[in-house]
């Protein structure tokens, strides 16, 4: 019997709202102090009762929409049990039976689905990093972070290399930017990649084992873990050996995956509907209300700008990617000309702070470029995390090259060395 | 299904608990003899039932808009005061990927006796007129839930409940002893010792708000706060000739009360007269924004219903009710009928099932909400939980996990439903349920804490109010030949306060019960 592989993928998306998911507490969680940021909800005190947030709600069932789910008009919030110290009342509210959301897809360039199993709401964990004091090996905990709303979104196993599974992401993504319910930033975990692999006879005939990737924070580290994993699994397979199910990390460096942990049996969650909180439940005007405000979505914007203004597809997708880039275009076309403007924005000679011109003189440098730079040399970033800190300096020569050398490099090394102490590393 | 030790051990590791061999062989036993006794809810056809898991009158979508409540944040400070061990700003656990030590408890510090009856744990106002039931989050002041875990916690917020009893003038004197967790009938599973009864201190008060209704029995408070899961308040008022309310599931917040089990946890006052519980309540009662389970939506529609017709339930009169108090019940009735109310035997057939759908239902959500217990943010760590809260993690465990869940969990869950519309019937015929609350007077500490189910069976009459999340008026009703206080409960429909309120002052004007003390 031919083996295929099979991918499926879970994400998480951190929701941008002001709150928690359950709690007043601010969600914008990142770069503050530990523990600075919590209340009795998100402390997990003894007595403490959760409230859900509305917006995170209409946020959730907006992404659902978005990916032509069918939305339940019931719907309930569940207890999900594990003990782990990141995990303040030893079960994390989450969606069980009654999810808001079920049963979307998403369409790849090559007009093949990807079937969506689910859109939930739940609530994030704090964060932990693994330290030794004083000779003695000690898991510390921040729990900032705990109760930001997460959306989780989790695909059918329909998809079938690092190639698909990295266009879906980068898909879903625009769409969630569009939507402006996450900053989908992977660098500060607003975004967070789940890919689980086997190679099986079909999507509906599972192999009896599969294998998820963990902490992945590019689209890029996806697609070649990925990859590396369906190989790995094929050479095994071939000589008559089954992969065990399992947790693996990736080390991007090497471009490899690494077993974590092995899962003995699949969990047993003890899920039951949370007693502290009523049921949701919606009627089809509000639903189709919400469905109304759904902004036009990528696939439609980059139709349009192709027919309205004659854009070709690659220079309309550019735009579309970044809000940004297309509401400045939006702005200004009609001065400069739609074609002239779209080219300048997709090739960087426009500073978007200023009306176009076509020379800029500011000398400051755009955070937006250091931003672009972090962003699209994630693997040299990585190195540079992982202590090759030499690499420092092509990051700089890429900044030189975009703001064409009108910056100073030195402050640019120093902007850059700012940005890259990210102090919480997950392990 | 098999429940051996095997299985046993697994439901620990799920239930995160570190059981000693000899502990493991208990609850095998233990945990089989409840479940032939939970058996009997399969005598019951509840195809087509549809389960209930919370009683809100359908309440639905309760939530906040999404602003910030700086008011309600914690500082670094604040968050970390409870810790054990902390380290530049963060809480320090146990390495993940290192295989922990095995957690022992170690003996705390023992606690000096405050009182003769030990009902008081902690001392906060000399000068203060409120007790305050130890489940209750106080801020800054020692809240132990009466269990060892909690041993020296102080917490950093305060029980809505509380801050409205404050708000109209009552000052906390006392934190006051109870079963752990309120996991108990007696008192006798406080980790701080059992509280006597001041009727015959060779007896316990009933449990789990023990400490409360001696309190206000002995007058060192006016009004005492209690929560009633499944006869909490009612039993000991009962059990020490004072008033006690369970209200209607939702009427006061459960903000900031440790959580037993939290779909029937009914937070409710212990007073010595009905008036002086219909004065507080009144003013203590409404919807708390941080609690989306209080105040359904249905409270406004409630109306001040005058009662008629009283109905005893045919099924709490049987073989198992001491014969004592089943001859006070039916003269405080009788008493009732001459003052013009009408008399008529009711039928609520699913009443029998509710200690064993009980036994499912609130084992399962504390074990879920004593899943926080870690020993990182606050208190010791889970080996310090006493004998009956590990027994009722491990059986809520067990009947909720894979495999299980729909056998126990979702059944109770519709025997819940059954019940609630055995009480909708009978409330068709009459305006108000007189029932027994106990079925026996007060026990001798130690007499049943041998045998769990036993204890567990002290509140059958109390279970189906508790289930189907309505009120009940716990209220002096006469004394055994040996001058032990006996009492009764009246149940009415939700958010029938006002009524229940109405016939217990007007039986206290007629009888005089509840003015008898203990000697001190």
């Amino acid at each position: 019997m031919k083996l295929q592989p099979v991918i499926g993928l879970e994400i998480h998306v951190e929701l941008k709202t002001k709150t928690g998911m359950f709690c007043g507490c601010s969600a914008d969680h990142f770069g503050k102090a530990p523990n600075t940021n919590t209340c009795p909800v998100c402390l997990g005190l003894p007595g403490a009762l959760p409230v859900p947030n509305h917006q995170a709600i209409d946020w959730a069932l907006m992404v659902g929409l978005a990916l032509n789910c069918r939305v339940n008009l019931e719907s309930t919030f569940d207890r999900k049990h594990y003990f782990y110290p990141d995990l303040p009342k030893g079960y994390q509210i989450s969606q069980y039976d009654d999810p808001f959301c079920q049963q979307g897809f998403l369409t790849l360039e090559s007009g093949k689905k990807i079937r969506i199993n689910r859109v939930h709401l739940e609530e994030d964990t704090a964060k932990m990093q693994h330290k030794t004091v004083d000779g003695k090996k000690l898991t510390l905990v921040d729990f900032n972070r705990s109760g930001v709303p997460l959306v989780e979104i989790v695909t059918e196993p329909d998809i079938s290399s690092g190639a698909e599974a990295k266009e879906f992401l980068k898909k879903l993504r625009d769409i969630l930017r569009s939507l402006a319910v996450s900053d989908c930033d992977m660098e500060k975990g607003s975004m967070r990649l789940e890919p689980n692999i086997s190679w099986s006879r079909s999507a509906s005939d599972l192999a009896d084992y599969k294998v998820e990737i963990k902490n992945l924070n590019s689209f890029k580290f996806a697609q070649t873990g990925i990859d590396y994993e369906l190989k790995r699994q094929k050479a095994m397979l071939d000589q008559g050996k089954i992969p065990v199910q399992e947790t693996r990390g990736y080390n991007p460096k090497l471009r490899q995956t690494f077993s974590q942990r092995i899962k003995e049996t699949s969990a047993d969650y003890r899920y039951f509907p949370d007693p502290d909180i009523p049921p949701i439940v919606l009627s089809p005007e509000y639903i189709e209300a919400l469905r109304s405000k759904l902004p036009k979505l990528p696939e439609a914007e980059v139709s349009g700008l192709v027919k309205d203004f004659h854009l070709n597809i690659s220079t309309a997708q550019l735009l579309v990617k970044e809000p940004l880039k297309l509401a400045y275009f939006n702005k200004y076309s009609k001065e400069v000309g739609p074609k002239t403007l779209a080219n300048l924005i997709v090739n960087k000679k426009i500073n978007l702070d200023q009306p176009p011109q076509l020379k800029t003189t500011s000398r400051a440098i755009d955070s937006k470029i250091i931003d672009q730079v972090i962003k699209e040399n994630a693997d040299i970033v990585a190195k540079y995390k992982a202590g090759k800190t030499s690499v420092i300096g092509f990051l700089v020569g890429q900044v030189m090259k975009l703001t064409h050398g009108q910056v100073d490099p030195k402050s640019v090394q120093q902007e850059l060395l700012k940005r890259l102490q990210v102090p919480n590393l997950k392990f | 299904m098999k429940v051996d030790t095997t299985l046993v051990k697994h439901i620990a590791k799920l239930g995160n608990l570190t059981l000693s061999e000899a502990e493991i062989k208990l609850y095998t036993r233990q945990i089989k003899s409840i479940l032939a006794y939970i058996e009997t809810l399969n005598k019951v056809d509840t195809a087509n039932i549809k389960p209930t898991y919370q009683t809100l009158d359908k309440t639905t979508n309760v939530w906040r808009e999404d602003k910030l409540q700086p008011e309600r944040g914690l500082t670094q400070k604040q968050a970390l005061s409870q810790a054990k061990k902390t380290y530049q700003g963060y809480f320090v656990a146990d390495h993940v990927f290192s295989q922990s030590a095995k957690k022992t408890s170690t003996k705390l510090d023992k606690r000096r006796q405050i009182d003769k009856y030990n009902a008081i744990l902690t001392e906060v106002n000399s000068r203060g007129n409120l007790g305050v039931k130890d489940l209750f989050c106080t801020k800054n002041i020692e809240t132990t839930a009466g269990s060892a875990v909690l041993s020296g916690y102080k917490p950093q917020y305060s029980a809505t409940l509380i801050e409205k009893l404050e708000k109209i003038g009552f000052r906390i004197k006392n934190k006051l002893n109870q079963d752990a967790w309120g996991h108990g009938s007696s008192g006798e599973n406080s980790d701080f010792g059992p509280t006597k009864n001041p009727w015959d201190t060779t007896r316990v008060p009933g449990g789990s708000s023990s400490g409360s209704a001696v309190a206000v029995v002995t007058q060192d408070v006016e009004v005492a706060t209690g929560t009633d899961t499944c006869g909490s308040i009612r039993l000991p008022s009962n059990y020490t000739n004072i008033c006690g309310l369970k209200p209607t599931y939702g009427a006061l917040s459960r903000y900031g009360v440790i959580a037993f089990a939290s779909s029937l946890d009914c937070p409710g006052l212990f007073a010595r007269s009905v008036a002086k519980l219909k004065t507080v309540f009144s003013q203590v009662a409404g919807f708390d924004p941080k609690d989306p389970t209080s105040q359904s939506q249905a409270r406004n529609k409630a109306e001040n219903k005058k009662i008629r017709t009283i109905g005893l339930p045919r099924e709490f009169f049987t073989q198992g009710l001491n014969s004592e108090i089943k001859n006070l019940i039916q003269a405080a009735a009788k008493r009732l009928e001459k003052k013009g109310y009408w008399i008529k035997t009711v039928s609520l057939p699913h009443s029998a099932y509710g200690i064993a759908a009980y036994y499912l239902i609130a084992p399962t959500e504390t074990g879920s909400n004593l899943g926080r217990y870690d020993g990182v943010r606050y208190g010791q760590d889970r080996s310090y939980f006493g004998a009956e809260a590990k027994r009722r993690i491990m059986l809520g465990v067990f009947a909720s996990s894979a495999g299980y869940s729909a056998k126990y969990y979702t059944k109770a869950a519709k025997i819940r439903t059954l019940i609630i519309q055995d009480f909708y019937r009978a409330f068709k015929q009459v305006d108000v349920i007189l029932a027994p609350v106990a079925p026996m007077p007060p026990f001798k500490i130690g007499e049943k804490s041998a045998n769990p189910l036993e204890m567990y069976l002290a509140d059958i009459y109390a279970a189906p109010a508790s289930l189907a999340g309505l009120p009940s008026l716990a209220i002096p009703c006469g004394f055994t030949k040996n001058k032990l206080p006996v009492g009764m409960q009246l149940v009415g429909p939700r958010w029938s306060e006002p009524s229940l309120f109405e016939l217990g002052e007007e039986y206290q004007k007629i009888t005089d019960w509840h003015l008898q003390k203990p000697k001190l």
